[in-house]
């Protein structure tokens, strides 16, 4: 492939402006011209241009396309006297860019910035934080009167997907949520170890341990961690099933997706946080167990001896009570941003943070309330 | 016009397999320099695999691509990247990209492989979208905004943003309406036409095969079973080459050409 250097050298004769494009003119090495060539288009009367087509080596659409530009607006259309010389096929592609193409002119983009847009910008983005609560209510209040409505036919329940998720957000969760609390438990102990030994009174951090694990450390951590790594997935899940039409589909083929895919997750997560959540509070008590005896030499009899007979069983059924709640909150919340995604990549990936984000705010927020509310009835 | 001429393209004893589904076994074809080759075949016989697998995204089991004799499989990085820049790929789903609009779609490789100013890049995107016949509303637009036709418009219209030699396209005029089927084969011919393009068509569409292309190749058991301007092929006694030009669907576009 010859390279042959592009030139561009503009003449007047008899009162006609002649430009005479020589060697390529192709989308490689055109660009040097683009302004010489917004020039002549801006300033001369396209009647008086000529272009000179023998000096043309190569051609493609773009070089004919920046060819035509300083011609394309003159008033009687474009004729012979735009041009001169001989190309085996310059002109034709000139004449297919102007006939096909030259008659939308670019539109400009609003881009100012300023203190009034900042303002609208602000407003845009509470009302659309707004309108995204009322609709997490919405989808709600849809989630549970389809899941009242299917308890009424128990037989509509999908048990392979519930078993499925339960699977997979639930079981494979388990070390990945046991090893965290079991730290977590370590090192509440070791906290409670150094403060309370100044007191001489470092044999409580045996309750310190069981009361902080069993209320809110086991529950915390499961709910964090399910929607970490399941929301996601919800939402990854669901969501690309709407960019393929899946759910679109499911409509017309008379499968409720409330019913096929939001319905299994919850129950599904709803049935697994308990679970993970008692397994947390193990592995978490097992975590301060250790670190007490052996930083504190607390023997592990005495530790089980202790919890049993000081830490009230109420603080085990406070972190149980929370487990369903959150469960359910984390699903719902996955499954609504999963329905929201739009057709395109990055509305998947604005969903799954959102969603993300999302549950682990409600969670914690949700569990302020319990503190709340349990503080009130004095358990 | 189909003088004949060297080849660009060789594929020679080409074999793909997924796993133990061999889709090609002992392939070869040809395509010519500046000639308009469709390569027809039932569905699922592997055309779109071939097509990837003669641009680079699939390797092949067995056997070579070849451009201009050489081998595809062997080329120096920078020999390849510079055979790319002078390919446009439309794909069988258009896969235009999703978080850009149809103008920033086509802008993508300019930006990628020219230095245009920017207001030129926008004007020339504009341009080549019109030229697949897309309305002036399009650009703006999102392809998850757009019909299927207009994916695949907006598709070509990515696949000739930088003017290439060699244009790769994957059942083009699925999904368009007769008219613009038409106006596509016509848009495809009179490129080829002015710039000497060469032009690799995996079709289903009848007209488009007796319009504009100058050979056809056929898929089947595996390979080409045969390759040949399509007044030969008529006369082709392979059973199934038979039944998809004997059929009704065939005679009539063959009718519509000859009256
Ligand atoms: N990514 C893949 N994995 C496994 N098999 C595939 C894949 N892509 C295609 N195939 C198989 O290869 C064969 C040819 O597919 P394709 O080339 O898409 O058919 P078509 O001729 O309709 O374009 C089909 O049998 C298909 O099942
Ligand atoms: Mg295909």
């Amino acid at each position: 492939m010859s390279d042959v250097a592009a030139g561009l050298t503009i003449e007047e004769e008899g009162g006609r402006v002649i430009l005479v494009p020589t060697g390529d003119w192709i989308v490689d090495t055109i660009a040097r011209f683009a302004s010489e060539i917004a020039r002549i288009d801006h300033d001369i009367d396209p009647g008086r241009v000529s272009i000179d087509l023998s000096g043309i080596e190569r051609i493609d659409t773009a070089g004919a396309y920046l060819l035509a530009r300083p011609i394309h607006r003159a008033r009687d259309g474009v004729t012979e006297q735009h041009f001169r010389g001989d190309h085996a096929t310059a002109r034709r592609l000139i004449q297919l860019v102007l006939e096909k193409a030259i008659n939308s002119e670019p539109e400009v983009e609003d881009r100012r910035f300023g203190f009034i847009q900042a303002a609208g910008r602000i407003g845009a983005g509470l009302e659309a934080a707004w309108k995204e609560m009322i609709a997490t209510f919405a989808f709600f209040g849809h989630a549970i009167t389809s899941f009242a409505s299917t308890s009424a036919r128990p037989w509509r329940f999908r048990m392979t997907p519930i078993f499925a998720v339960m699977e997979v957000a639930g079981v494979n969760a388990l070390p990945i949520i046991a090893v965290l609390s079991f730290f977590i438990g370590a090192v509440v102990a070791y906290m409670g170890a150094n403060l309370l030994e100044t007191f001489g009174a470092s044999v409580f951090t045996v309750e310190l341990v069981g009361i902080a694990v069993l209320r809110e450390f086991g529950v915390l951590i499961t709910a964090i961690m399910l929607a970490g790594r399941s929301d996601s997935a919800f939402t990854a899940a669901i969501g690309s099933m709407k960019m393929q039409q899946e759910i679109d589909a499911m409509r017309v083929l008379g499968i409720d997706p409330y019913e096929a895919l939001v319905i299994p997750r919850i129950v599904a997560c709803v049935i697994m946080a308990p679970l993970l959540t008692f397994a947390a509070m193990i592995a978490g008590i097992v975590g301060g167990l250790l670190v007490c005896w052996s930083a504190l030499d607390i023997s592990p009899q005495f530790f089980v001896t202790r919890i049993h007979d000081s830490v009230p069983i109420q603080n085990f059924w406070v972190g149980m009570s929370k487990a369903p709640v959150f469960g359910a909150i984390i699903a719902i919340i996955g499954c609504k941003q999963g329905l929201d995604v739009g057709g395109d990549v990055e509305s998947l990936g604005r969903h799954v943070t959102a969603s993300v984000v999302q549950s682990i705010f409600m969670v914690i927020i949700v569990d302020a309330l319990f503190a709340m509310m349990y503080l009130e009835l004095g358990i | 016009m189909s003088a004949v001429s060297a080849p660009l393209i060789e594929v020679r004893g080409l074999k793909t397999a997924f796993g133990t589904h061999v889709v090609h076994d002992g392939l070869n074809l040809e395509v010519r320099r500046g000639e308009i080759i469709g390569l027809v075949g039932g569905s699922g016989t592997g055309k779109s695999v071939l097509m990837n697998t003669m641009i680079g995204l699939k390797r092949p089991d067995a056997g070579e691509i070849f451009y201009n004799g050489r081998a595809l499989g062997k080329m120096a990085d920078s020999e390849r990247a510079r055979l790319e820049s002078h390919w446009g790929v439309l794909f069988q789903g258009g896969a235009l990209f999703s978080a850009l609009t149809v103008r920033e779609n086509v802008m993508a490789p300019m930006r990628e492989h020219t230095d245009l100013p920017r207001s030129l890049m926008t004007e020339l995107a504009d341009m080549k979208i019109a030229l697949t016949g897309l309305g002036p509303e399009a650009p703006s637009k999102f392809p998850s905004e757009l019909s299927g036709g207009m994916r695949k418009r907006a598709g070509l219209a990515r696949a000739l943003a930088l003017d290439p030699d060699v244009l790769f396209l994957d059942e083009p005029t699925a999904g368009l309406d007769p008219i613009g089927a038409a106006a596509f084969d016509s848009l495809i011919r009179e490129l080829r036409d002015a710039l000497g393009l060469t032009v690799f068509i995996v079709t289903h569409d009848l007209d488009t095969l007796f319009a504009i292309c100058d050979r056809v190749a056929v898929l089947a058991e595996k390979r080409c079973v045969a390759v040949a301007p399509i007044d030969e092929l008529l006369q082709n006694d392979h059973p199934w080459i038979r039944e998809y030009f004997g059929g009704p669907r065939g005679r009539a576009a063959h009718q519509a050409r000859e009256g």
